[in-house]
């Protein structure tokens, strides 16, 4: 019996995994327009979500910095890729986007990273404002410009863009997790001060994954930038995008690599749809819903699946018994 | 009086007005967060409804806002108290340790502020209200100010007083300092913590309301308003010394002066002003200005 859960979870896995990357890949090409928005939202949402829990999940450093990353790369767009006058092809926009953003992250984690606890979740927020006000207070008072517009791309061209991003960075969180450098992490998470003491360079360990996790926000807000078309401070630096990410993370459950995902994407899936059929009273279910998944669920829902499993098994075990 | 008096004076009257309303705001959110541990992201939703309570109650009842005191702070205070008492007291009681508590509160406040902001949007609307109350000049030495803006001073100040009265000098008060040193042991020494917990709360909320029914005098009210307040309030406990009261307090009056200076200097760069002193201090002395 060993054997056959053994090779069937071997073939499960990678299988399991190939159809929802052919189901993704292929998705222009069966579903309709809406669908492909809708779906670069929610791995919009998904890559944000994954990879603040690169770094807040396994460090356990709440940082709530990630609209101001992912604030950087919208306006790496709106410098590089205007409405006329597009400077570079739009792949090197979200590369160089994604990687003045990890610059941003490397500066303020060398900076913020000896902050503990809430400390260190207020500071990251407080970054994101005063981003947002300074940027404002230049663009009305110094420079007199109010908005700026992206160039226009063709939504499956930003589909596939968001989808690159998202695998690579799944594969990246993976292998982060398989290596030395992944078990370092999970020390700091675990007992910080033990760490340091087994000879683990603790701050450059968080600085660099701090800004791992940045690239990939600061590359999907480049792409982002190109479906939101019109962009001010408030729009790139909106700091509900702060508080999504973790609210996600957490109601998927961080125990486990794909926990954030799911999370992500059925949080993502019930906002879009809500504020669309519900538009009047949708933050209010919303709210309903968050508060009965902390009551309820408090290992997120990934936590419920083994709970689910375990009851399906004895349930199992119970017939089997009857049969004999 | 020379002009430049007269300005000085508006600005340090307006800045200790504003820091009036932020210290009430901060000790609610102080004794939320210092006591009952609870990061209260729906605090500003509190100041929206207490400020909204009062539009209503003056504009439609005609009840003097002075008066509403009186009801929205008890009101306020009950809805505060049943929610320490359901939602966080089961939350706490099933956290593993007290860091899990300190995130899931916090995740059920942002909850709470969707559902609150929601009700009132749908009770309200989401246009922007206000109302005139005591909109008149008061010569005060040739300085000539508006009657509400002194009248919210006092008031503020007051109420600030008797809350910090009330801690330091009664025997609940005592109960609730002593929950928020060591809960365990103050529950060991004959403190009933759920009730001191859902207390804290309670007051915590109504410290809130209270600010949003005397801000509402000056303000235009909106659903989505309180958001900016908690931001506000967890700068000022953060600058004063987390969980101090007294700290709490002066703090509140020095970020609503710092914001007057700047707002008179060019308005929009108040906000940015806030998170500049307050990401400085946090480098420098990460305790604030009267943590131990």
């Amino acid at each position: 019996m060993n054997i056959t859960t053994f090779t069937s979870k071997k073939f499960w896995v990678p299988g399991l995994l190939l159809v929802i990357l052919v189901a993704l890949v292929t998705l222009p090409i069966y579903g309709s327009l809406y669908n492909v928005i809708l779906a670069t939202s929610i791995l919009m949402y998904i890559i944000l979500a994954v990879s603040w829990a690169l770094f807040s999940g396994s460090t356990g450093y709440m940082s709530l910095a990630t609209a101001a990353f992912f604030g950087v790369g919208i306006y790496a767009s709106a410098l590089l890729l205007p409405a006329t006058g597009q400077v570079l092809p739009l792949l090197v926009v979200v590369v160089l986007g994604g990687l003045v953003s990890s610059i941003v992250a490397l500066g303020v984690g060398a900076l913020t990273l000896r902050l503990r606890g809430i400390y260190f979740a207020i500071f990251t927020f407080g970054l994101v404002v005063l981003i947002l006000e300074l940027l404002n207070w230049w663009e009305h008072t110094v420079i007199h410009i109010r908005g700026r517009f992206v160039m226009l791309v063709d939504n499956d061209v930003i589909f596939y863009v968001m989808l690159a991003i998202f695998i690579l960075l799944m594969l990246t969180t993976y292998f982060i997790k398989r290596s030395k450098f992944g078990l370092a992490l999970q020390s700091i998470g675990e007992n910080e001060e033990a760490a340091a003491h087994r000879g683990i360079n603790v701050t450059l360990v968080k600085v660099i994954t701090f800004a791992i996790s940045a690239f990939f926000m600061g590359a999907a807000g480049t792409v982002w930038a190109t479906k939101l078309t019109y962009i001010d401070p408030y729009v790139a630096f909106n700091p509900l995008f702060s508080f999504m990410p973790v609210l996600m993370a957490i109601f998927g459950g961080m125990g486990l690599i794909y926990g954030p995902v799911i999370g992500a994407g059925i949080f993502a899936y019930l906002q879009e749809t809500l504020q669309t059929e519900f538009p009047e009273v949708y933050m209010l279910i919303f709210g309903i819903v968050l508060v009965a998944a902390i009551l309820y669920l408090p290992n997120g829902l990934v936590g419920l699946i083994p709970r689910l499993i375990r009851r399906w098994r004895k349930g199992g075990l119970k017939q089997q018994h009857a049969d004999t | 009086m020379p002009e430049s008096i007269v300005t000085i004076l508006d600005v340090a009257i307006g800045g200790l007005l504003l820091g009036g309303i932020y210290a009430l705001i901060a000790m609610g959110l102080s004794l939320q967060y210092g006591v009952a541990r609870v990061l209260n992201i729906a605090h500003g939703e509190f100041i929206m409804l207490g400020a909204f309570a009062t539009f209503t109650l003056y504009t439609v009842v005609g009840i003097n806002p002075l008066i509403c005191l009186a009801i929205v702070g008890p009101i306020i205070f009950i809805i505060g108290f049943l929610l320490q008492r359901t939602l966080f007291t089961r939350l706490r009681i099933s956290a593993p340790n007290p860091g899990a508590f300190e995130a899931s509160s916090l995740l059920a406040t942002f909850g709470l502020l969707f559902i609150i902001q929601n009700l009132v949007l749908l009770g309200w609307g989401a246009d922007y209200r206000a109302y005139s109350y005591l909109n008149f000049g008061v010569d005060l030495g040739g300085a000539i100010f508006s009657a509400n803006k002194l009248v919210i001073l006092g008031f503020a100040i007051g109420i600030g007083l008797a809350f910090y009265l009330f801690l330091a000098r009664t025997r609940m008060g005592k109960g609730i300092r002593a929950a928020a040193q060591d809960p365990a042991t103050a529950g060991l020494m004959g403190v009933n913590i759920n009730r001191v917990l859902a207390i804290c709360f309670g007051l915590g909320a109504s410290m809130a309301g209270l600010a949003g029914v005397l801000y509402s005098m000056r303000i235009p009210l909106n659903p989505a308003m309180g958001l900016q307040y908690t931001i506000i309030a967890i700068i000022v406990i953060v600058l004063g010394g987390l969980g101090s009261i007294p700290g709490a307090f002066l703090g509140g009056l020095i970020l609503g002066i710092i914001g007057e200076i700047v707002t008179y200097i060019d308005p929009s760069l108040s906000l940015a002003a806030y998170y500049f002193i307050f990401m400085l201090l946090l480098l420098v002395r990460p305790k604030g200005i009267f943590g131990k």
